[in-house]
């Protein structure tokens, strides 16, 4: 109805019009769109996509021709690849983009894997490397530092960290300078020694730490001597178990310094190798090595003999093992089994298993291929195993208040380690030699438990069935079994039992594990065997696992204690299962999710799903089950914000919704997907982007009921799509960011347009004319404050090219809108000196030409804009002539008062640039505009600022379009612009 | 820094026998031109004599007194003093002919192998066994040998290896003995496992043991004592002498 009212205005204005006086004074030049675009547009070549095409893959060979010497030269040549592709942006992604295919031709790959086929001919030359399929101690590390920890008060012997440095008087005489360092040892080891009591764990570490810093800080100074001291008195901590559930952690602590000691002196003696030309290859032989520095080895070692004390004597030597190498050839070899039967004089077993893991570390450093010593201190293990049940063991612990469960799984990280070693590349056989040498000896769990954890997960794996009669025949008392359960649990996760055994594995392990009490010990086995339940079984038996977890750390709150575990169990069943329908039909899978009763942590785990869901859902979805679900755990993510959320944890959780929010899809049900959207609006309020999302999908679903409609929409479809554009109309004024309100407001009144909804495209407009003012000076982007102009002056130059085919309404004036927006930019606070103004209204003049025009350069389809609606009708024409002479004045003013010395420049600049937009739009057989064109031209040459180039290449324009059908007035314009040289 | 006066022996271990020259270089370092009127090489063996506290108008010379240095001097004009520098250096004996015969010993240590026990009955019960590889030993390898705790009643609480070293000196109006713990090492700590052969492993220092001496009136032994030290405070001891030579 509207559209036939707004032709019959149009009517009704042209009638008096028509026989008014006719308009002399016309601004705009009138133009042909079709023969222009005709005229301009590129010539369009048809393209053999088979040849060459910036976008397209590169592939790059590296050049062989080259010296070898410059690795680096690399030559990309374009392959014609020989489909034809329709986009080649699209090939980019499908994995051989050439940033990747750059990557993989670069230089450190190359060099690594020549390095890996020499690191693998080495191998099998000596067998001198332990390869990266070995664990390496350092991952071990911090597993164990954070695993035995204690609260009780440690002490550390005092002298030791007050170490006064003698200094050694300069010139005495060999022997008596080794002998005062030799009492000075003594002194060290007899010495009165205070303890430092008291002190926490972490002043504990912290104090080790301060050693090892002393002890680089002596080494650098040349005090070797102290040097060593620091090393011997550390090492001697290590015969201290006071304090025993925190003796792995110190036996980590002080090791490192003493790696760090043993490379010290290895380094140092290699360095005294140096000849003048180079250093000694990585193989090298004893005999190429000189006498001085193997003097200065061979006094290491005898210092290192005269040690007092058995344990710091075996651990100092057994850190400079490998300057052994220095000295012969068959050093290592023979020094390695002296050391590993040394140990057997350490009466206390758990110093001497940790003794023992220390030799391996180092001898799987130094020199793997002597597997002898490892087997060799296992066996010596397995011999003093009894000891453990002796009287001496037993009295300390009882002594020290420590349970027997508790005791044995402090020997862990010590065998696993050694078993690790002994495993690495061991035949079968061996492995099962191990196996029985174990079961031979009495309670066996510990070392159960350790040969799980160091043989390979295959090996494991393959005897799963034998290994639960092992763990079920084991002493209740003694080594915890959830442990034994949570160690076969791991092999599982990583490789497969045979198949004909998996469900009764499952059953025999959950037979076990759902009776522990203690809910500590039950979610930590729980924890490992979830995964292997996921990998092999249906949901039906993944269901009956959460259900019992859920039975289990319901009572008293347990899983309070436990939410690092069940969380590991969401994302356990969450890699595995990544049909959605299919998991949220495992009942008990929202409520497990109840049990993160803590806000963080549930959303956290509803973090992880989500990005489960958005990684792996393919297509999109109306499954009410998934629907339902996720909309529950959306809501979760979104209440969780508050005042003090950080805006990247919003953006995130907003990231999320959104991603969920663009996988619905009710297919042609579009009644139903708006009802959708209006349920997130209500839902998802507090988070912003989500709104913006919300609006944007709203506006999408409109266009895509125009589409299904080819554009004609029926009675219930215009209500539908009126109804699309009422929800983004209320939803707008709830964002806080002005930019994404105006911008919404254009964008939807865009496509109310679209949709013949033409009041309602007036109401979004007049929304944003309205904001405009609003607009604040600085705006807050990504934390910052910046000038907001250039975004409003994209915004309004945006915003005017869309008023160009917005029809008039009947009950308002003339270019009703834009005066509005034109009155709202003159009383807008502009900043002082800037000229955005009247740029802008420069820009107008470019809308207000298009809008003289018979007919406008584009359209909406099925909406008259003013060109049909006015049919050019003069008085309309006269309208525009009145705004377009009311803009120039403004210009002009503003012109003027850039007159000052300092703003002569921008006076230049924007002279020029309204001379342009006459030159390009304005009829220059009009008089006035003629002379003002003239005016602009010299304003902007007057003071010198203009760009004489410019000016020339401007020149040359307006002299070649002089010749050109009816453009001759343009020869006579070219002969009144002067170009001024400057001087 | 003025003029710096160095010696460096050719030999990094400074060690030298009967008869072998011994050569090297004197390096002088300075930055400028150094005027000297002489710089002159002398080689001095001294064996320090004391009186003895024991027995008066005795003189006496242990190991640690014999002292064999080089010592260069560059005398200069009145203004600069005179630079001085001493090396010390070492002189072994000349290996011994013949070869050295292995004398393995086995022993057993019960409370009634013990001499010099006051009360035998309140000792605790053990049975320690064990065997030294040999007590004649070559002064360049370690003392080697084995040692298993069969059984005790009161814990273990260290074993060590004690090595002794005993000198005689004097003449017909009488003898001087000094003996004196040159090296002490651990070999089992703490309440050893029982039935498990401890090594015993000792390297003979440099410094402080030489080749087994006798002479009339001069004599040079070492003895390794096995301590057992038990966690009662019972201190049990075993005495071997050796006998050390160079080959």
């Amino acid at each position: 109805g509207s559209r036939r009212a707004l032709r019959g205005r149009g009517r009704a204005l042209g009638s008096p019009l028509a026989s008014g006086p006719p308009v002399t004074c016309r601004h705009a030049r009138s133009r042909n769109y079709v023969s222009e675009s005709e005229v301009y547009k590129l010539e369009s070549v048809p393209l053999d996509f088979g040849d060459y095409h910036p976008l397209k893959p590169i592939t790059v060979t590296e050049s062989k021709t080259k010296k070898m010497s410059r690795k680096g030269s690399t030559s990309s040549t374009s392959s014609s690849s020989s489909s034809s592709m329709m986009d080649p942006l699209s090939s980019v992604l499908d994995g051989t983009d050439p940033l990747s295919l750059f990557a993989a031709a670069a230089d450190p790959v190359t060099t690594t894997s020549t390095m890996d086929s020499t690191r693998k001919k080495r191998d099998k030359d000596d067998s001198s490397a332990v390869g990266s399929d070995f664990e390496p101690w350092s991952s071990k590390r911090s597993e164990i530092l954070a695993r035995y920890t204690t609260t009780e008060k440690l002490s550390i012997n005092s002298n030791i960290l007050s170490f006064a440095g003698k200094a050694a008087t300069p010139g005495s005489a060999v022997s008596e300078k080794v002998r005062t360092r030799l009492e000075e040892l003594d002194d060290l080891e007899e010495g009165s020694q205070k303890e430092l009591l008291n002190l926490t764990q972490q002043d504990y570490m912290n104090r080790i730490e301060e050693l090892n810093q002393s002890l680089k800080d002596a080494w650098s100074s040349d005090q070797k001597v102290k040097a060593l001291k620091i090393v011997i008195q550390c090492s001697k901590l290590l015969s201290d178990t006071t304090v025993i559930q925190f003796y792995p952690s110190k036996f980590v602590l002080i090791t490192d310094i003493l790696d760090t000691f043993g490379k010290l002196v290895y380094e140092r003696i290699l360095s005294m190798c140096m000849d003048n030309r180079a250093s000694l290859p990585d193989n090298f032989s004893p005999e190429s090595v000189n006498d001085t520095a193997k003097e200065t080895c061979l006094n290491w070692f005898f210092k290192i003999a005269s040690i007092r004390e058995l344990i710091p004597r075996l651990y100092v030597e057994a850190a400079i093992l490998k300057c052994n190498k220095f000295l012969s050839k068959m050093g290592i070899s023979e020094c390695l089994p002296r050391l590993t039967s040394m140990i057997r004089g350490i009466g206390d077993p758990l110093v001497a298993v940790y003794a023992r893991a220390y030799l391996c570390r180092v001898g799987m450093e130094v020199a793997p291929q002597l597997k002898e010593s490892l087997n060799k201190n296992f066996f010596d293990f397995l011999l003093t195993f009894k000891q453990i049940h002796g009287d001496t063991v037993q009295n300390q612990l009882v002594a020290q208040c420590v349970e027997i469960p508790l005791y044995l799984t402090l020997y862990s990280p010590a065998i696993d380690w050694i078993l690790q070693c002994i495993a690495y590349r061991a035949p079968e056989v061996l492995l099962t030699e191990m196996m029985e040498r174990c079961k031979k000896l009495g309670n066996n769990a510990l070392l159960l438990n350790s040969v799980m954890s160091a043989f390979r997960a295959e090996f494991i794996a393959a005897r799963s069935m034998d290994f639960i009669g092992m763990i079920k025949e084991c002493d209740e008392s003694g080594f915890p079994k959830h442990l034994l359960f949570r160690s076969l649990g791991l092999n599982l996760a990583l490789a497969d039992p045979p198949e004909n055994d998996r469900l009764q594995i499952l059953n025999e392990a959950w037979k076990v594990i759902t009776k522990l009490k203690n809910p500590q010990d039950y979610i930590n086995c729980a924890e490992v065997w979830v995964e292997y339940t996921c990998r092999h079984f249906t949901k039906r038996e993944v269901n009956t696992v959460l259900a019992d977890v859920i039975k289990h750390m319901t009572p008293d709150r347990a899983f309070e204690d436990a939410y690092p575990q069940l969380q590991s169990i969401i994302q356990k069943v969450i890699t595995y299962i990544h049909d959605f329908s299919l998991l949220f039909s495992v009942e008990k899978f929202l409520p497990f999710l109840d049990m993160f009763q803590k806000e963080c942590v549930r959303v956290e785990v509803c973090k992880c799903i989500m990005e489960a869901f958005i990684k792996h859902q393919q297509e999109s979805t109306k499954d009410p089950v998934i629907l339902n679900a996720l909309l529950h755990i959306c809501k979760t993510m979104h209440d969780s914000v508050n005042a003090l959320t950080l805006e990247d944890e919003k953006r995130m959780l907003a990231a999320l919704i959104n991603g969920f929010i663009k996988m619905v899809s009710f297919g042609r049900d579009f009644e139903q997907q708006l009802s959708f959207y209006v349920e997130a609006r209500s839902m998802f309020c507090n988070l912003e982007p989500v709104l913006v999302q919300l609006i944007h999908s709203v506006n999408q679903l409109a266009m895509e009921t125009r589409k299904v409609m080819k554009g004609n929409h029926s009675r219930k479809t215009a209500a539908f799509v009126r109804a699309c554009v009422a929800f983004c109309f209320i939803t707008i004024p709830s964002l806080s960011s002005i930019f994404a309100r105006l911008n919404l407001y254009l964008h939807s009144g865009q496509v109310a347009l679209a949709n013949q909804c033409l009041s309602q495209a007036d109401a979004f407009f007049k929304a944003a004319v309205s904001l405009v003012p609003e607009v604040p000076k600085m705006i807050n982007i990504d934390g910052k404050m910046r000038p907001s102009d250039s975004f409003l002056l994209e915004f309004l130059c945006n915003f005017f090219s869309t008023l160009l085919v917005v029809p008039d309404h009947p009950e308002q004036g003339v270019l009703f809108l834009v005066r509005g927006l034109l009155n709202v930019i003159q009383d807008y606070t502009w900043e002082d000196n800037s000229d955005d103004k009247i740029r802008i209204y420069t820009n107008v003049l470019h809308l207000l030409s298009a809008m003289t025009q018979e007919t406008y350069i584009y359209h909406v389809d099925k909406v008259d804009s003013n060109d049909t609606l006015y049919g050019g009708d003069s008085k309309f024409l006269a309208e525009i002539n009145k705004l377009c002479e009311t803009v120039i004045a403004q210009i002009l003013d503003h012109l003027k008062t850039l007159g000052k010395e300092e703003t002569l420049k921008r006076q230049s600049q924007l002279a020029l640039y309204f001379f342009n937009t006459i030159l390009a739009h304005g009829d220059l057989r009009n008089n006035k505009l003629n002379q003002l064109s003239v005016n602009l031209w010299n304003l902007a040459q007057k003071h010198g600022f203009a760009d004489t180039k410019t000016m020339v290449k401007t020149l040359e324009y307006i002299k070649r379009r002089s010749k050109q059908p009816e453009m001759s007035h343009f020869t006579d314009l070219a002969l009144r612009l002067p170009l001024q040289s400057r001087t | 820094m003025g003029t710096a006066l160095d010696i460096k022996i050719k030999r990094a271990n400074k060690v030298y026998h009967c008869g072998e020259i011994l050569s090297g270089v004197v390096i002088i370092t300075s930055k400028d031109t150094v005027q000297h009127q002489g710089i002159s090489l002398t080689m001095e063996g001294l064996v320090n004599l004391q009186l003895s506290a024991k027995s008066v108008g005795v003189f006496e010379a242990f190991y640690n007194s014999v002292k064999y240095t080089l010592r260069c001097d560059m005398r200069r004009s009145l203004l600069a003093k005179d630079l001085t520098k001493t090396c010390e250096f070492i002189v072994h004996s000349l290996s011994q002919k013949g070869k050295l015969m292995p004398s393995p010993v086995d022993f057993t240590i019960t409370p009634e192998t013990l001499q010099n026990v006051k009360e035998r009955a309140s000792l605790p019960k053990f049975l320690i066994r064990g065997h030294l590889s040999s007590t004649n030993c070559i002064i360049t390898q370690p003392l080697t040998g084995e040692l298993v705790v069969e059984n005790a009643e009161a814990a273990v609480k260290s074993i060590e290896l004690q090595l002794v070293r005993v000198e005689t000196c004097g003449c017909a109006e009488g003898y001087a003995r000094d003996a004196t713990e040159i090296q002490n090492i651990q070999i089992a700590d703490g309440d050893v496992c029982r039935g498990l052969p401890v090594p015993i492993y000792m390297v003979f220092p440099r410094l402080f043991t030489c080749p087994t001496l006798e002479t009339t009136n001069f004599k040079v032994e070492f003895e390794v004592n096995i301590v057992v030290l038990l966690h009662d405070d019972h201190l049990i001891t075993e005495n071997f002498p050796l006998k050390l030579c160079r080959m």
